[in-house]
């Protein structure tokens, strides 16, 4: 930490104190969450949302979720990992191309690649929702993994911050070296600078998972089987069956939906976090 | 509010002055083709067709599809309910976008500023909201929300009042600024946080010779030096403000007497094509509020590099 | 457009080309979807007979059914029993609107949508008059006539042909929790002004309970203006007139004005989980809704077993009158490539062995044959103390007022009741003005839209 080559200041109780107070309020919901999902559907209904109450469900609230209708969110979880994988890997991969030809390579066209990225992200993308799903259906893609993934190959910040990091991170000279060798420009890429580029990639990486593992409406209008759903549309679904004639609420199986959804994100963040963090600094420093 | 992220900064200095040979000009698009061609069918494709679609009025039942030239626009220009919705993103702009930041900056400074007990720990739980989809963020707070039987009632319960009511009419934008703070605070920290690792040691080693205290150094050294991240998360937060649709959108289900379907432009346009079949209408409000969110996001750039060291 | 404009001021020929390409194949697009909406509805199809939707179902075939239903699941498999060779793929592609929304699209994308579909009776006149539905009097069907409730009937069938077999309906009735009623000495309201004075005895004798909860939904609101007599909407092919000011309405509002502004609902979102407890511990004391309800009474309000009792909807001058409230028909969907096969499907679905696991369920069918037979009527119903309700609801049935037509874009009239009428639930605003500016919206949007309307 940069501070601490100055002076090595006091750990602070104030400090620490008022911290935690915006601590529980971050956890605050989090941790609703879980005493609700650990309820059955009745005790739910009837017991105060801070405590436990009524006998303890959550596990059968797990395995209840992963088999109602046939186990359908077992099927959500799997279309949801397939559109991180390869939405959120292939954008990761055309980020990282496109992010380090921009910095590396002068070319005819650069800015305007540049002006352009920037100006798309300012159209809001729920109104382009239409046109893209009538030129969809158009090629036959809606109701297909495609019309949810070819959408998502594109990450302007994965762009932007690629860019940013291959810029420093990799010397012109290490580039010329290898040219003077006789290596052509892609092979220079897989083999010299790509994995100068690793902590940038991971950080991309981990961004476009959140935002494809979270992405909610574009496959909410593209997909019209619940057989291709992601996790965040099938769990709206399930909220809106308690709706109207035949109704059938399943809010404990909505928050244990819910929590399950979170969990693996989590869990990968916490794993990677030594990647993630240095490849943000590393983007942070040309600002 | 939509997640996309967006890089509006100044182009990175410095592109690297190789291959002045004519037949080697070309060759960085090898690397960006790829990008650009997939960038062309979800990005340009549907912006053409909704530029298109604007031009043209087609009723949805019967008779066809008629030119009308620049009509819709001056239509969007003059509609109420437009304007009501973009009035309401531009409060909602002024009051949680600061408040949001700023929380991120406190936080971000706390953390940074090694008096904190288990700081990691605080990094990281402050930064998982984040990892929540805004489905399920929402579908919670609505839950929590609840009046009657939710969190609200059970603090209203230990209160003895009635006071607490997120989802009434007068509560309820603070109420949705709540659950667009509480997901995105732990992302700007994070982008605050990452800026101020990195600022050079030399800079602290001159505040300390000339005695500056913490504060002095946090308005001094600190902030100044991450201007640059500030600039980026105000123009992130911009343009989520005014996409902003998922929220209202789910909480809808709650309270639709309050949140009808012009809310938010972005419901405004969504409601105008699902619900209403005015698919050319919606496309033209899509396009307005994309140049006004592209005109701010632009100016305040502008402003953030000007003011700049 | 932003981008349009950036990329104009540089040079941008390498990839000029390649969005020249993209635009085109937008332009081809924009132009295919001008030319494929806006059809209106030919003339009725000449009344056929069913042998030609035998003999599809003999050839066998795969076809794609939407539906939400409880049951759907339980008939397609019963379907398929018995018929091995056709194979239904059923999908659950929302609930009501959501499932509307992409029906919607998916015909103005003209690929996609389902050979058969699930649809409530209000937006079955859209659908039918944008031609997207198969007019089912070429299959014979429109013999079926006898076979169902002459309220049903009445919403799949217009001049133009027949768009559905009806599966449930929802002749109205007043369900009450007995325990909650007996307990403050409240008699069961027979006329709305019993039912009035009934809510404000029972808010002022305990102020946690509430004679019922309304936050305005537009398909009660409209059923509520039938059963008063009211009759808004005029449908004359492209000619509709529209008025919330008829003598019929005005009875409602007048009634209905005094809950709202005298705070006597529970300010409760009905079908949220606060309202499935509040139906379950007495804070909400009745619910005046359609004969659809005892089956999520049973299955989601298991705190109220034993409590809740039914009775005839009240009335203004005590003599019995209900009106519709919800249901759904299925029908045959244009785009399908399959028509005959898809209709065989419909005719067992709601006219064939389709019809028992749909009451099994807990459905309430709109089939004569049913809704007259002793094992149905006369069956005493624990959850309702033993009460049986079915002889309260299947004359509800045959009390609907005659006679109502719902608008030809009723599911966007619905959409946009919260921004207008909505209003009065929210503020204690008076009825008739919140009806009036809903009127005025659905005024503007079907002239838009290309028909002649004019308000009463």
């Amino acid at each position: 930490m940069a501070t601490l080559s100055v002076t090595r200041p006091r750990k602070s109780r104030t400090l620490t104190a008022v911290m935690a107070l915006y601590l529980v309020y971050t956890l605050v919901p989090l941790v609703w969450l879980v005493i609700n999902a650990s309820k059955t559907q009745s005790a739910l209904f009837s017991t105060s949302g801070l405590s436990f109450g009524g006998p303890f469900a959550l596990f059968d609230n797990i395995g209840r979720t992963f088999t109602y209708n046939n186990g359908i969110f077992f099927r959500w979880l799997g279309n949801t990992l397939l559109y991180v994988v390869v939405g959120a890997g292939g954008a990761t991969l055309l980020a990282t191309a496109a992010g380090y030809g921009l910095a590396k390579y002068r070319f005819p066209g650069r800015r305007a690649v540049f002006a352009i990225v920037l100006g798309a992200v300012a159209v809001p993308t729920t109104a382009l929702a239409v046109p893209t799903f009538l030129m969809f259906s158009k090629l036959g893609l809606t109701n297909t993994p495609l019309a949810v993934i070819i959408p998502s190959l594109i990450s302007p910040f994965g762009l932007y911050l690629i860019w940013v990091y291959a810029a420093d991170a990799i010397p012109d000279e290490l580039m010329e070296a290898a040219r003077i060798d006789g290596a052509g420009e892609l092979r220079i890429f897989l083999t010299v600078t790509l994995r100068q580029l690793v902590p940038g990639i991971v950080t991309v990486a981990l961004f476009t998972m959140v935002q494809t593992w979270n992405n909610y409406f574009l496959p909410l209008i593209m997909l019209s089987e619940p057989k291709w759903y992601p996790l965040t549309v099938g769990l709206n679904q399930w909220s809106a069956q308690a709706n109207g004639a035949g109704a059938q609420p399943i809010f404990n199986l909505v928050l244990t939906g819910s929590l399950l959804t979170i969990i693996p994100l989590v869990i990968a963040f916490l794993l990677m976090q030594r990647f993630w963090q240095s490849g943000l600094s590393a983007g942070s420093v040309k600002q | 509010m939509t997640s996309t992220a967006a890089p509006p900064v100044p182009v990175p200095a410095r592109p690297t002055p190789t291959a002045r040979r004519p037949r080697r000009k070309w060759r960085g698009w090898l690397f960006v083709a790829p990008f650009m061609l997939v960038f062309a069918l979800t990005f340009i494709a549907p912006v053409v067709y909704a530029f298109v679609l604007s031009l043209y009025r087609d009723q949805a039942f019967f008779g066809g599809t008629v030119f009308v030239g620049a009509d819709n626009y001056v239509q969007v220009l003059g509609d109420p309910k437009f304007w009501e919705s973009f009035q309401r993103v531009l409060v909602f702009l002024a009051v949680q976008v600061p408040i949001m930041l700023l929380l991120a900056l406190v936080a971000a400074l706390a953390i940074d500023s090694a008096r904190l007990h288990a700081a990691g720990f605080f990094r990281i739980v402050i930064f998982l909201p984040y990892a929540v989809p805004a489905v399920v963020a929402t579908l919670m707070w609505g839950f929590i929300y609840g009046d009657h039987f939710g969190l609200a009632a059970d603090l209203n319960h230990l209160l003895g009042t009635d006071a607490v009511k997120p989802l009434s009419q007068n509560w309820l934008l603070t109420s949705i600024g709540n659950v667009v703070t509480w997901e995105f605070v732990g992302y700007n920290m994070l982008i605050f946080y990452s800026a101020l690792k990195v600022i050079p040691t030399e800079l602290f080693e001159a505040a300390a010779i000339d005695g500056a205290g913490t504060f002095r150094v946090i308005r001094s050294v600190k902030l100044p030096a991450i201007r640059g991240a500030i600039v980026i998360a105000t123009i992130f937060s911009i343009i989520g403000s005014f996409q902003l649709f998922n929220e209202p959108n789910i909480m809808r289900n709650l309270v639709p007497n309050i949140i009808g379907t012009f809310y938010t432009p972005n419901m405004y346009a969504y409601n105008l094509s699902f619900a209403g079949q005015q698919y050319n209408y919606s496309a033209t409000v899509a396009i307005v509020m994309g140049v006004i969110t592209a005109v701010i996001a632009y100016v305040v750039q502008l402003r953030g590099s000007r003011k700049g060291m | 457009m932003s981008r349009h404009t950036v990329v104009k001021g540089h040079s941008m020929s390498r990839i000029r080309s390649r969005a020249k390409a993209f635009a085109a194949v937008a332009l081809a697009a924009a132009l295919a979807v001008g030319c494929s909406s806006g059809s209106s509805s030919g003339p009725a199809a000449a009344t056929g007979t069913q042998d030609s939707v035998d003999a599809a179902l003999k050839a066998g075939g795969t076809i794609t059914y939407w539906s939400w239903t409880p049951s759907a699941k339980d008939q397609v498999a019963a379907f398929e029993k018995e018929y091995p060779n056709v194979k239904v793929n059923y999908v659950n592609a929302g609930t009501n609107k959501d499932e509307y929304t992409k029906l919607q699209n998916a015909i103005k994308a003209g690929n996609g949508a389902p050979d058969v579909a699930q649809i409530e009776y209000y937006a079955l006149p859209q659908f039918a008059l944008t031609d997207s539905l198969a007019n089912l009097d070429q299959y014979g069907f429109g013999s079926f006539e006898k076979d169902y409730s002459a309220s049903t009937w009445a919403q799949v069938k217009n001049n133009n042909g027949l768009y559905g077999l009806p599966q449930d309906s929802g002749p109205m009735a007043l369900f009450y929790n007995k325990e909650v009623f007996d307990k403050n000495a409240i008699a069961v309201p027979k006329t709305w002004e019993e039912y009035v004075a009934a809510a404000k005895k029972l808010h002022a004798a305990d102020p946690a309970k509430y004679i019922t909860s309304d936050t305005g939904d537009p398909g009660a609101v409209l059923s509520m203006i039938w059963q008063a007599g009211g009759r808004p909407f005029t449908v004359d092919g492209r000619n509709v007139k529209i008025d919330f000011g008829d003598a019929g309405t005005k009875k409602w509002t007048a009634m209905w004005d005094q809950l709202i502004q005298g705070k006597q609902f529970a300010p409760i979102k009905e079908w949220s989980d606060d309202w499935f407890r509040a139906l379950g511990d007495g804070t909400i004391a009745t619910l005046v809704t359609g004969a659809w309800m005892p089956g999520n009474f049973m299955s989601s309000v298991t705190g109220g077993s034993g409590k809740w009792a039914v009775a005839p909807m009240p009335t203004y001058d005590g003599q019995p009158v209900t009106a519709e409230n919800g249901g759904s028909a299925q029908s045959v969907v244009k785009q399908s490539a399959n028509p005959a096969l898809a209709a065989a499907f419909v005719r067992w679905l709601n006219h064939g062995n389709g019809v028992q696991p749909f009451i099994k369920s807990g459905g309430f069918p709109s089939t004569t044959a049913d809704l007259t037979s002793p094992a149905f009527v006369d069956e005493a119903v624990p959850y309702f103390g033993g009460q049986k309700i079915n002889q309260v609801l299947t004359q509800a049935s045959k009390d609907v007022a005659k006679g109502w037509t719902y608008l030809p874009y009723q599911t966007y009239a619905n959409s946009v009741f919260s921004d207008t009428a909505g209003k009065a639930y929210l503020n204690g605003t008076p009825l008739d003005a919140g009806l009036a500016a809903w009127q005025q919206a659905l005024v503007d949007y079907g002239n838009q839209q290309g028909f002649t309307v004019s308000a009463g």
